[in-house]
């Protein structure tokens, strides 16, 4: 019997039973479709966290102080003030750190702003180098839309200057040309020297909400202390970044008198890493969801199996007059797992038109309503193998009741009432 | 050369450990061009010959030999070519798929044949057309007649052009004009050279056939030639 001859019996056993089979599918058609949707809406929660990681660069290098998590128990919360001046000059140092480019330290903290009579409680996000201008515009790729940075003389001077983010101006500055202003930074003057237009959330960082000083000015004279709570190495190139990681993890071990690398007081993350991981949540998050959408395919399955029964079992007779005109036994088994893919085919083709269209309406709305940077993602990945995994479902829950069709006996088949 | 040889032929059925002889020791010879009607009350075998006959099932005991072969050790799938090629079945209840088209059911044994699918329509529309049914080609076969339902049964089963046409009661779902009709067309096939092989449990409609072997409790127990058929006009109706 050929292919052609084989698909147009069994979509014609199916055409019979219209409504029936309609009902067998919806199983397989709830199980792709929510295949479908996991694993568009995980893409895009991906896309939309590592488009943030990667906001930063992906020749960014940060060494963190505290001790990298080995566990949920055990979270970062030693050593949190181990990275010090001294470490900033050895990193800076081109004799230890050979590929950095740029070497910025960062300091943040919660602060209260007031001018005149409006407060705004923002983030100070100290920064800058006191060797190089423009260095905090180099790493996050901002630059102030009106006024400029602070200068590398700046730095050095603990100069009491600050560029605005657009939320903080806004709460701030109504109707009022902010640069040149004075406002007070818990309760401390500073000058404005630049506006940063509506950034939106780079890489961690919400630069509309924050003010960014000199890292010298939020350290000491802000927040009254010493350490930095990161110190951010550019560099120069991404063949360098192994490299480059492995010169800062020597450095501060050299600096911090630690040989033995279990016992660092700080941990290098490199944007990468953080990519990694951010995907590594994400495939995890997925494939537990696939694997509970996997199991409304494993129900829908048996349903298809249960169906076929009850169809090989209502068509004995037509099987035993197959047989009585020449069918093998290989033909009706053929016939019946044939009608099985079909169904299945045919449950995961609208599961995955079903899926597609509702994550594409649910992207819609996140980036209407929620976050503009979501998009929607069509998984070629997810409709390829939704369509293979709905094959595959009819092949193995079609076996069973194909077998039982076509060991019947052409005489006991005929005789079937 | 006989068509079919018969010898000793014997079937025996277990049921719950209960031995049944369905035929014993029928031995029957059928030769090519004959019309033949195995008549008997219901459980004297007739229809568990006919299975033999067709290779639908297998003798427990005896020979039975097809064109001179004997085939009973041969695996099913073996059979079922046979059964394909050679023979052509046509049923009480007609067994037709009712959500096809004539044309289809009609074309059924040839597509578990080696014919090349692009002469399946042709072959169809011929045996539709030799039951006087073109005008149906493409009807679904649930809406037709039992007589037409039968029809289609019957070109269905010309249309791998076999050697043999086993009919098992053809006429037992019919009204008497249907039925008629039918054995009209059976006894043309015959005059154009088919054998036939018919069961029946009623006497008009055997004495379409030139012969007739009646089996009583699985043994042959006449096996007589019909010298001159009762007519309609004398009585002898359904």
């Amino acid at each position: 019997m050929t292919l052609t001859h084989s698909l147009k019996t069994a979509l014609g056993g199916l055409h019979g039973n219209k409504s029936r089979s309609a009902l067998t599918i919806l199983g397989i058609v709830i199980g792709i479709t929510a295949i479908m949707l996991v694993l568009s809406l995980g893409a895009g929660a991906q896309d939309l966290v590592l488009d943030q990681v990667q906001g930063m660069g992906s020749k960014t290098i940060i060494a963190i102080p505290g001790r990298e998590p080995s566990g949920p128990s055990d979270f970062a919360n030693v050593f949190l003030d181990s990275l010090k001046e001294r470490d900033l000059q050895s990193l800076e140092n081109k004799a230890n750190v050979p590929y950095a480019e740029d070497v910025m330290p960062i300091v943040f903290g919660t602060v209260r702003m007031t001018y005149q009579n409006e407060t705004y409680q923002a983030t100070v996000l100290g920064g800058g180098s006191g060797e190089k201008n423009d260095v905090m515009g180099e790493i996050f790729d901002i630059y102030p839309d009106r006024g400029s940075f602070f200068s590398a003389a700046d730095v050095q001077s603990k100069a009491p200057v600050a560029v605005i983010g657009s939320k903080v101006r806004e709460h701030l500055f109504l109707n009022i040309d902010p640069l040149g202003k004075k406002i007070r930074i818990n309760d401390k003057t500073f000058q404005v020297i630049g506006v940063l237009g509506k950034k939106g959330q780079v890489s961690f960082f919400n630069f509309d909400d924050m003010v960014l000083v000199p890292y010298t000015t939020a350290g000491q004279y802000l927040l009254g202390r010493k350490y930095f709570d990161r110190i951010v190495v550019s560099a120069t190139s991404e063949d360098r970044i192994r490299e480059t990681v492995r010169d800062i993890e020597e450095t501060l071990r050299n600096n911090h008198n630690i040989t033995d690398p279990e016992k660092d007081d700080f941990f290098v993350e490199t944007q990468a890493d953080l990519a990694e991981r951010v995907k590594m949540i994400t495939t995890a998050l997925t494939l537990f969801l696939s694997g509970v959408a996997g199991i409304s395919l494993f129900v829908g399955g048996v349903g298809i199996m249960n169906i076929m029964l009850v169809s090989v079992t209502e068509r004995t007779r037509e099987i035993g007059l197959r047989k009585a005109l020449g069918a093998t036994s290989k033909d009706i088994l053929t016939q019946f797992l044939f009608e099985a893919v079909i169904l299945t085919l045919l449950g995961g083709a609208i599961g995955i038109v079903l899926g597609s269209g509702l994550s594409f309406a649910i992207s819609f709305a996140i980036s209407k309503f929620a976050l503009n940077t979501w998009s929607f993602s069509f998984p070629y990945l997810g409709a390829v193998l939704g369509l293979f995994v709905s094959g595959v479902v009819g092949l193995v829950f079609g076996l069973y009741p194909a077998r039982t069709a076509s060991r019947k006996t052409p005489i006991d088949a005929l005789r079937y009432e | 050369m006989s068509l079919i040889e018969t010898k000793h032929l014997s079937k025996t059925y277990v049921e719950n450990g209960v031995e049944t002889a369905a035929l014993r020791n029928v031995s029957i010879t059928i030769s090519e061009g004959e019309f033949l009607a195995i008549m008997g009350p219901s459980g004297s075998g007739k229809s568990t010959l006919l299975h033999i006959l067709g290779f639908l099932d297998r003798e427990s005991g005896g020979e039975y030999r097809f064109q001179g072969e004997t085939f009973s050790n041969l695996p099913d799938d073996t059979l079922a070519e046979i059964r394909n090629k050679k023979l052509g079945f046509i049923f009480q209840s007609f067994n037709l798929l009712p959500h096809f088209s004539v044309l289809h059911n009609v074309c059924l044994p040839l597509s578990y044949s080696r014919v090349p699918e692009s002469e399946w329509e042709t072959r169809g529309k011929r045996a539709i057309e030799s039951v006087q049914l073109s005008h149906r080609t493409n009807y679904p076969s649930v809406k037709l007649s039992g007589g037409e339902k039968q029809r289609v049964a019957i070109a269905r089963a010309l249309v791998n052009e076999p050697s043999v046409i086993l009919a098992d009661e053809p006429t037992g779902n019919l009204d008497s004009k249907s039925g008629q009709s039918i054995m009209e067309i059976l006894e043309r096939l015959n005059k154009e050279g088919h054998t036939i092989i018919l069961i029946t449990h009623e006497t008009y409609t055997a004495e379409h056939a030139g012969r007739i072997i009646r089996l009583k409790d699985g043994e042959v127990e006449s096996d007589v030639r019909v010298e001159r058929r009762r007519s309609t006009a004398e009585g002898f109706v359904k």
